[in-house]
This record gives structure tokens, C-alpha cells and sequence, in this order.
């Protein structure tokens, strides 16, 4: 309120470990990143502009090309994932006994890492595995599916493990909101005499606009980045067919050293993202309510 | 259809779904457990075994014998460790001001700071490497631990624990002589005890988890943290299951426990996050 200017160094003396690092590896790689996606920058050589061509080539790349097609396809597991998260936050949140428990079960898969989810997922798929084995009994299949060796199966397998990453994390989130929600309205709407399905669509859902808005732009973005569960599920494989764009970034820019190339890759997913975000934002602000 | 819905009580149904939502969400793991202590049942032929079958330790010592699973864990300890602290020390330094001091360039300020939760950073470790091999970081810890220290969420979420903090306490420590690294050390820091707490676990969670950019970093698998040596496990012991399994159950483990008993933290932590 009635602070001397005297406190801006010092306030700057704060802030400043913080500012430099976020500079040097969030900023600067966006930066120079960009750049070097227009040149042939490699380690050991002089650097030389090149212009368009590292993007060219990206367009002409059959890998990329499947890889952003797999991105979008990606996009599938967002409304699974926000219907499951939302279903299941009304599941739990309730005052019965041994909710807790069935929250954290929930939420065991968030904190795994991704390379332990890959490994025992990669055994659940397997063609001998738990997954056939449970299909096979129910009847619903005749014969046991190579989950990881289809180039269908592999790209949905994938997608699957991504949306039973996020089921818990966004459940969270919902569960967080729904018991922020002032009861009042939900008891007038009893004495008024609406059902729970009124109750739900007319009230809840309303209210929880805002929290389904941002859950649904970082379930969009994390579709369209997914890359790490690609790496520890198929790598990309079999023949080339679960390559997601951002996956390609990585295999190229690391696996590869072909790192223009990657750099150009990620920098066309960025673009996707940041526009895809803008226009959530615009389009989709939450509406005031009376 | 009527009577049987009457005769199941409504919590019933209720607990049968949640049952079997929560059996997807573990099963995975119990398999991996199952298949890590037995020696025997079956192995990827039907039907798979559920419960274990000549129960043993021994696949856990192959994997002591196999690999240095114990510098793992000092390694991800440490680096867990260097991270936490790290970033406690320096989002809290940067949330304080943008949560109590009024100053030019403030609002810049957050606002770039918001800007990089926009920013694509998924595949900053690409240029990340070309920084750590040019500072001289690569093979180190250090390199490791830098670009993981500062992340808007942490800021966002100090700032509004420092928001919370009654102006009044502020005033009468102005009012004393108390100059700003004093409040923000003596008075303020301790009242936001338990918001450090959740930011540290949440960071520790993703510390211990991170395998991309440790594995990008770090040259020498022995140096590897956890995570990462998992899948070196795998890479090198591919037709071993059992001795992968048993793996697997060591580096899930530390942290399934560690979940268990800060619940609450994740909870809190999510909520802010959403405001």
C-alpha cells in the first residue's frame, strides 16, 4: 500500500534466482530452439542457415506425417478421460466409509513413473497376458490380440495407458471443485422438488464450467504432446505406426542427433498448442452467471 | 428387475463400480508383485497366475546382483533431495515479492513468469542438452537438477500461500525495523510451513519420477537414478521377467509408501492449482 519505490531492487534481489534460471532453460530453448530449427546445426560442424528446408523436409517425412496424424487421433482420450475424471469425482465424493482408499487407488497410477507404468503395461499386453486372457474369458474376443505387435492395437494400447495416467490426476482436480461448490443451491433445488439428474445438469455442471474448462484445455495439450508413453511402450513401433509428433521430435533431436530436425518438429506441435490454447481461452470463457 | 434393485441396496452398486475401477488402476501393480516374489506358476501362459506360487526373494537379489539397484537409489535420492530443497528456497524467494511487495515491473513480471506454463517446454531438454554440454554440466547432478528448480506452478502456488498471511503481521514487524529479508525469513516463512510441505512432496514426486532428462544427462548407467535404471534393466535383462518384475516392485515401492502417508498433500496441492 504505501511501499517506497526503495523496495524494487530488493525485490528484484528476490526474484532473481528464479528469473535467470527461467531465462536459461525455459525461455532461451524456446528462442534459440527456433532458431536452430532453420539452420544445420549439429554439435561438431560450423552452423549455416538454411532457410525452410528442415520444415520442408518434416512435410515430406512419412514418419512426421503419421506421427501428426497420431497426435490428433490422441485428441481421442480427452472427453474418456474428462467424462471418466468427472464420473468418478461424484463416485468419491461421498461420505461413506473407505472413500479415502478408493481415492488413493485412484491416484496410484499418477504418482508412477512413466517408465514402470511402460514395463507392466507391457506385460499386461502381452500376448499371453492378463488382457487376453481376461478378453478370451469374457468371450469378447476369439483368438489372443498382439496388443503392442498391431499397428492399430499398438497406437490405441498406447492411448489407453495414457488415459489410465490421467484418470486419477484429473479426478483430483474435479473432486477439489465439486467440494468447493456451496451446498445452498443444491437444497433449495431439493425443496423445490428436482431430481438428481436436474440437480446435476442444471447445477453442477454450471458451476464446475470453469474447472471442466481447464482440465479439458491441459487434457487437449497433453494429448497432442503425448510422447513418453510411445517411448517406453513400442518406441514407435511396430513399423514406424504409433510415432506421435512429439515423439518423432524426441527420436530425431536425440536418438538420431539429427537435431534441426527434431527442433522443427517440436516447433510445428508448439504451434498447434499455443494456437489450439488461444482459441479455448476466446471461445470458451466461463459464462457469468446470475 | 424392480425387487432386485430393492433387495441390493443402492450402496451396493456403488461400491461394486468403485471396486472395479480401482481393480484397472492396481491390478498392474498387484500382477508385478505376484510375479516378482514367485518362482513358479505361470509366466505369460494361460491362465496367468494371480496369487504367488513358491514364494522366494531370489528374483530381488538377481537384481542386486544384476545392477547397481542401490547407487540407484542413492542417486535418486540425491537428486530428489537437491531438487526439493532447490526449489523450495528459490520459488519461495520469488513468491514473496509478488505476493507482498509492491514494486516497478510487477506485474511484467508474474505475467512472464505465467508465460512459461504456455511455453512448449515438453522438448526444452533438446536445447537444455546443447546449454549443459556448453556450461560444462553434462555427466553431472547438476545438470541433472538446474532446469527442474523453477517451475510457475510452485511460484503460483507459494504466492498464494504468502497471499493468505495477515497484512497486520507485516505492518507491526515494518513498524519494529524489520527490513524485508528478516519478515520474509522470521515471520512469514515459518506460517507457510504446510504449503512448503505440499510443493516439496508434489516436487518430490516428480523428481523421483523424471527419467527423460536424467537419462539425456547422465552418461554412466551406474550413475542413472531409479527411473531411468528400470528401463536399463529391462534394456539389458530383456527375457528375465521375473528379475524385471522384482526390479520394477524396488523402484515403485519407496514411493507408493511415500503416497500413502502424504495424501493429503496431493489433494491440497491439486486444489490450488485449479484456483
Amino acid at each position: 500500500m504505501k511501499q517506497r519505490l526503495s523496495a524494487t531492487p530488493i525485490a528484484y534481489l528476490f526474484l532473481a534466482p528464479a528469473l535467470l534460471l527461467l531465462a536459461a532453460f525455459s525461455f532461451w530453448p524456446v528462442f534459440y530452439g527456433s532458431y536452430l530449427s532453420f539452420t544445420d546445426f549439429s554439435l561438431i560442424r560450423e552452423t549455416h542457415w538454411v532457410g525452410l528446408d528442415n520444415y520442408r523436409a518434416l512435410f515430406e517425412n512419412a514418419m512426421f506425417l503419421t506421427g501428426l496424424k497420431n497426435s490428433l487421433l490422441f485428441l481421442l482420450v480427452v472427453p474418456f478421460t474428462q467424462i471418466g475424471a468427472i464420473s468418478l469425482a461424484l463416485l468419491v465424493n461421498h461420505q461413506l466409509p473407505g472413500m479415502r482408499w478408493f481415492r488413493a487407488a485412484y491416484y496410484v497410477p499418477v504418482v508412477t513413473t512413466v517408465s514402470v507404468v511402460g514395463i507392466m503395461w507391457g506385460f499386461m499386453f502381452h500376448e499371453q497376458g492378463t488382457l487376453n486372457y481376461v478378453l478370451l474369458k469374457l468371450h469378447l474376443i476369439a483368438a489372443p490380440l498382439g496388443f503392442l505387435s498391431d499397428d492399430v492395437l499398438a497406437l490405441l494400447a498406447i492411448m489407453f495407458v495414457s488415459f489410465w495416467r490421467g484418470l486419477g490426476w484429473y479426478m483430483v482436480m474435479y473432486l477439489a471443485a465439486l467440494q468447493s461448490l456451496p451446498s445452498e443451491m443444491q437444497e433449495a433445488a431439493i425443496l423445490d422438488g428436482a431430481n438428481r439428474w436436474q440437480r446435476f445438469w442444471r447445477i453442477t455442471v454450471p458451476m464446475l464450467y470453469p474447472t471442466i474448462m481447464v482440465c479439458s484445455i491441459m487434457s487437449v495439450l497433453a494429448a497432442l504432446k503425448a510422447y513418453q508413453e510411445v517411448d517406453v511402450l513400442t518406441q514407435g513401433g511396430p513399423m514406424n505406426s504409433t510415432f506421435t509428433a512429439l515423439y518423432y521430435a524426441y527420436d530425431q533431436g536425440l536418438k538420431h542427433l539429427k537435431l534441426p530436425r527434431g527442433l522443427a518438429a517440436s516447433f510445428v506441435v508448439s504451434v498447434c498448442c499455443i494456437g489450439i490454447a488461444f482459441v479455448c481461452l476466446k471461445y470458451l470463457k466461463p459464462r457469468h452467471r446470475e | 428387475m424392480k425387487r432386485f434393485f430393492l433387495k441390493f441396496p443402492h450402496w451396493f452398486f456403488h461400491y461394486a463400480l468403485l471396486s472395479l475401477i480401482a481393480l484397472i488402476c492396481i491390478f498392474p501393480f498387484w500382477w508385478t508383485l505376484v510375479t516378482a516374489i514367485s518362482t513358479e506358476g505361470n509366466l505369460f501362459e494361460f491362465p496367468p497366475t494371480f496369487w504367488p506360487q513358491g514364494v522366494s526373494l531370489e528374483n530381488f537379489s538377481e537384481v542386486f546382483r544384476v545392477i547397481p539397484i542401490l547407487a540407484f537409489y542413492r542417486n535418486s535420492l540425491l537428486i530428489t533431495l537437491a531438487t526439493v530443497v532447490g526449489k523450495l528456497v528459490i520459488c519461495s524467494l520469488a513468491a514473496y515479492p509478488l505476493s507482498r511487495m509492491q514494486f516497478r515491473g510487477s506485474k511484467l513480471i508474474l505475467g512472464i513468469i505465467l508465460a512459461t506454463m504456455i511455453l512448449p517446454s515438453e522438448v526444452n531438454f533438446l536445447v537444455n542438452f546443447i546449454s549443459m554440454t556448453r556450461l560444462g554440466f553434462v555427466d553431472t547432478y547438476t545438470g541433472v537438477v538446474l532446469p527442474n528448480l523453477v517451475t510457475a506452478v510452485s511460484i503460483l502456488l507459494l504466492k498464494q500461500a504468502f497471499d493468505e498471511v495477515p497484512q497486520d503481521l507485516l505492518d507491526a514487524a515494518r513498524v519494529d525495523g524489520a527490513n524485508e529479508w528478516t519478515i520474509f525469513y522470521r515471520i512469514v516463512l515459518p506460517l507457510i510451513t504446510p504449503w512448503l510441505a505440499t510443493v516439496g512432496i508434489l516436487t518430490a514426486v516428480e523428481a523421483w519420477n523424471d527419467y527423460i532428462w536424467p537419462s539425456i544427462v547422465i552418461a554412466k548407467p551406474e550413475d542413472f537414478p531409479l527411473s531411468a535404471g528400470i528401463l536399463y534393466l529391462r534394456g539389458t535383462y530383456g527375457s528375465s521377467t521375473r528379475v524385471i518384475a522384482a526390479g520394477t516392485i524396488l523402484t515403485v515401492a519407496p514411493i507408493l509408501v511415500a503416497f500413502l502417508f502424504t495424501q493429503r498433500f496431493f489433494m491440497r496441492g491439486m486444489d490450488g492449482a485449479v484456483k
